[in-house]
């Protein structure tokens, strides 16, 4: 649980992944907890399969909208490497959610550059608490690899200073607005990230 | 097009600074918005088309967009342009001399500036333009004050009948945050456009018995700004350092030092010199922070108030507190903590943007790269420009809107003995040609040049995330419009017709051919390229391929073309000719791919071969209608 009154929330992924959806739904849950809030992405050509993150700030009142190197309490990263890339904006007591899918990039495929070995020991090497998440796989568990994005809302609620369901309530209502059974089905990925979270935290 | 609910006034909603200034014009009686699209302005206008009793329209330049505005202006309506920061180098003219006709009905030009450079190809301070044309300049520093401050444009523009900038940058059009939304005022109504042939007739004579006019509305706004309760100063304890700041700077200066007394300048030009020297004797030291460049600290300097700013701060890219603090500490003598950071996140390969998958511009530049020694390549703005990124290297110039087809000129006829036997190729978008590309068109046929000219057109602006122009029959509301013939058009140009040719850019051989062609024919050539950006509704999915793996020999062709759906399976090192040399097998990303067959084409052990049966393929349905 974060303690001081701003909480500053770092999402990272990859353009298309539904980085910024998933930023809104926090800040809807944060301003139904009556908080001031600030949410920065840079789009543009970030658009186009590039680094993708979104910064969400939310406390009694919000100057600065983008969070400063080593002042996130909460990394939510939707791809492995991208994890690893930001993981130097968390603080030192901050708590890191990491999706271990992969997702390679033409200048890996095409062998200019290589995807590091194993992401999540080198962030586990830097000292943050760090739960790693399966969100890929638990998605397709549950038959739909878009939700990915759902299972990573489930898993990041409970590191946030309000009740997890309030994040829960934020999503189930997006996305029945579009089709009752949406909402449904993104409710129990919210769960099962939840649950692998809980699991994740324990495990490490 | 279906619009979205309003929310009623008093709401208090997440808004981006963008969505903001749209609310915000509505609300103050908007009947007109022109604007072209540009990373970070584009939402303005977009956020425009949902409210109603107002005309938003994308317009084919910045120019034309800043001059429709001024025509609703001076005919009595409140009028908005909104454009990206180097939108406004083409908009200059008008810019420059409605500031001495000036306006009736209010008329705001809404300036995003790329801080950052996030989508740019410069990072000019668009402060400078209300120096340059004397307009006052307006700086919100969150959506909040974008919200507040574009009502207050619109009463400024119309008390002193002046063309307002609302400056913003990409932290405040992209920033969302919370704003609390009002009533809509009543569009003007009485009225109307008043022959008046001294004012609105720029010549010479009523040029010259303008200036005095501006002259003295600057020195009238000066006032205005000295008094603004858009200029505020808030008190803090700790003066030995003041801050005059101003946009987003005012909130890293708050979030940063929130003991220090501040300065914040909304109403930013004229800048209120009088109460800033008033500010500067409360405080022991004055720091100006400003994004970017140099601009009021010179101007506080000549005005004899001694600051600090630029000798301490950087001069271009985002301010932040982790920049603000190390440099004020330093700046006072004290120690500057070091930072230690859990990893060096350089040490993760980079992730530039690529083309998409299946995008209709791959196998143009697959091609392109396979001439490459031949030619010559002048590129333009917009996705395309990609071109110039691995695995392709296939642009060799880029610098603004249409300089594919007047660079090309210049190349052509400028060119030295080195480059004697090499073809210029031009390499322009759809949007782009339209916006300031049938010009240079125009004018490479007028002077003779020997240019090959691809109009990559994928009938939508892609790099903004797919607005409507005059190429794709619709409006910015989505409804049917009048729709551009390119070919006539480039006829009508002078383009010869046997020198024209429309080809579907995924029938790579063809392309390759025509291409060689054309560039050997000392002539102008346009071959018009027409598949749709994979991004828009009009693009068609089909049946995705699969690699053979048994048949994969992991020569690479296929990732030459760059399609982020080729994925390297295994590589490995083989020695061949007594070189050592590299393979990569290749998988393809099916759940991405979108059936275009490009790869297939570059496949020489015909390892590549479409999954599901009998789908039509792209050429398939060309060839079928």
């Amino acid at each position: 649980m974060v303690e001081s009154a701003i909480t500053n929330v770092l999402l990272c992924g990859i353009g298309g992944q539904g980085v910024l959806t998933a930023s809104e739904i926090l800040a809807e849950a944060a301003i139904a907890a009556g908080h001031d809030v600030k949410k920065t992405e840079v789009a543009g050509m970030a658009q186009r399969g590039g680094v993708v993150t979104s910064h969400l700030r939310f406390g009694p009142k919000i100057f600065s909208p983008a969070i400063p190197p080593g002042q996130a309490d909460v990394l939510l990263a939707f791809e492995l490497a991208e994890g690893l890339r930001w993981i130097s904006h968390l603080k030192p007591t901050g708590i890191a959610l990491v999706n271990t899918m992969r997702v390679i990039p033409p200048v890996v495929s095409t062998g200019l550059f290589s995807y590091p070995v194993d992401p999540l020991s080198d962030i586990r090497a830097s000292g943050t608490r760090m739960v790693p998440i399966d969100a890929g796989g638990i998605a397709k568990e549950l038959g739909n690899a878009r939700l990915v994005n759902s299972v990573m809302l489930g898993a990041v609620a409970g590191a946030l200073p309000f009740a997890p369901d309030s994040v829960k309530e934020c999503l189930v209502k997006r996305f029945s607005a579009k089709k009752p059974e949406l909402g449904v089905l993104n409710a129990q990925a919210f769960e099962a990230g939840r649950a692998a979270a809980v699991a994740g935290a324990k495990a490490a | 097009m279906k619009k979205k609910a309003l929310p009623p006034a008093g709401t208090r909603l997440m808004m981006s600074g963008n969505e903001a200034v749209a609310r915000a014009a509505w609300e103050s009686g908007l009947a007109l918005a022109s604007a072209y699209p540009g990373t970070p302005s584009t939402e303005i206008l977009e956020e425009l088309t949902q409210y109603p009793d107002l005309n938003a329209q994308w317009a084919v330049n910045e120019k034309v967009a800043l001059e429709v505005a001024i025509g609703s202006a001076v005919a009595g309506s409140r009028s908005l342009a909104a454009m990206k920061q180097v939108g406004v180098n083409v908009a200059a003219d008008p810019l420059m001399s409605q500031s001495l006709a000036g306006v009736v009905g209010g008329l705001v030009l809404v300036v995003a500036d790329d801080v950052g450079l996030s989508s740019s190809q410069n990072e000019q301070d668009t402060r400078f333009w209300g120096r340059f044309a004397h307009i006052p300049v307006m700086e919100p520093a969150d959506a909040q004050e974008a919200f507040e401050m574009t009502k207050a444009a619109f009463d400024l523009s119309e008390k002193f009948e002046t063309i307002v900038i609302l400056r913003l940058t990409t932290r405040v059009c992209h920033v969302k945050s919370l704003v609390t939304v009002g009533e809509r005022r009543a569009p003007n109504s009485e009225g109307g456009f008043t022959y008046d042939p001294n004012r609105w007739v720029l010549v010479p004579s009523t040029a010259k018995r303008r200036l005095p006019l501006q002259a003295e509305r600057e020195k009238a706004l000066k006032a205005e700004s000295e008094n603004s309760p858009l200029n505020v100063v808030e008190q803090g304890p700790d003066k030995r350092v003041g801050f005059v700041t101003s946009g987003p700077g005012y909130l890293h200066v708050k979030e940063s030092f929130p003991d220090a007394p501040v300065m914040k300048l909304g109403l930013s030009h004229p800048a209120p010199f009088e109460a800033i020297r008033a500010f500067a004797g409360t405080v022991e030291r004055l720091v100006v922070v400003e994004e970017t460049e140099k601009l009021l600290e010179t101007e506080l300097k000549a005005e004899g108030i001694g600051c600090t700013g630029k000798d301490i701060l950087p001069s271009n890219g985002e301010l932040a507190p982790e920049i603000l603090i190390p440099a004020i500490a330093k700046f006072l003598g004290e120690s500057v903590p070091v930072r230690k950071l859990a990893h060096d996140s350089s040490l993760v390969f980079p992730r530039p943007p690529t083309m998409c998958v299946g995008c209709p511009h791959l196998g143009v530049y697959y091609t392109l790269s396979k001439l490459r020694r031949q030619v010559t390549i002048s590129g333009d703005i917009g996705c395309y420009t990609l071109g110039a990124l691995h695995p392709w290297k296939a642009l060799d110039t880029t610098t603004c809107m249409g300089a594919s087809l007047t660079m090309a000129l210049g190349l052509d006829k400028g060119r030295l003995p080195k480059d004697a036997d090499k073809s210029v190729v031009a390499v322009i978008g759809d949007s782009t040609f339209l916006h300031m590309g049938i010009q240079g068109l125009l004018n490479l046929v007028y002077n003779k040049g020997n240019a090959t000219v691809l109009i990559l057109d994928n009938q939508t602006v892609g790099m903004t995330g797919g607005q409507d122009h005059p190429g794709t029959g619709k409006d910015a509301y989505g409804m049917p419009a009048p729709k551009v013939d390119f070919i006539k058009l480039i006829e009508a140009l002078g383009v010869k017709p046997e020198r024209i040719h429309k080809i579907n850019p995924y029938m790579m051989p063809v392309l390759f051919k025509t291409l060689k062609e054309e560039m050997a024919i000392p002539e102008v050539s346009v071959i018009i390229t027409d598949q749709p950006c994979v991004l828009i509704e009009d693009h068609e999915r089909f049946a995705p391929y699969t690699v053979i793996e048994e048949a994969c020999t992991g020569c690479g062709n296929c990732l030459k073309t760059g399609c982020p759906a080729i994925l390297v399976r295994k590589r490995e090192k083989v020695a061949k000719n007594g070189k050592e040399q590299e393979l990569a097998f290749v998988d393809i990303d099916i759940s991405g791919c979108t059936g275009c067959g490009l790869c297939m084409e570059t496949c020489g052990p015909d390892a590549i071969k479409r999954m599901v049966p009998p789908a039509k393929t792209p050429k398939e349905a060309q060839a079928h209608g």
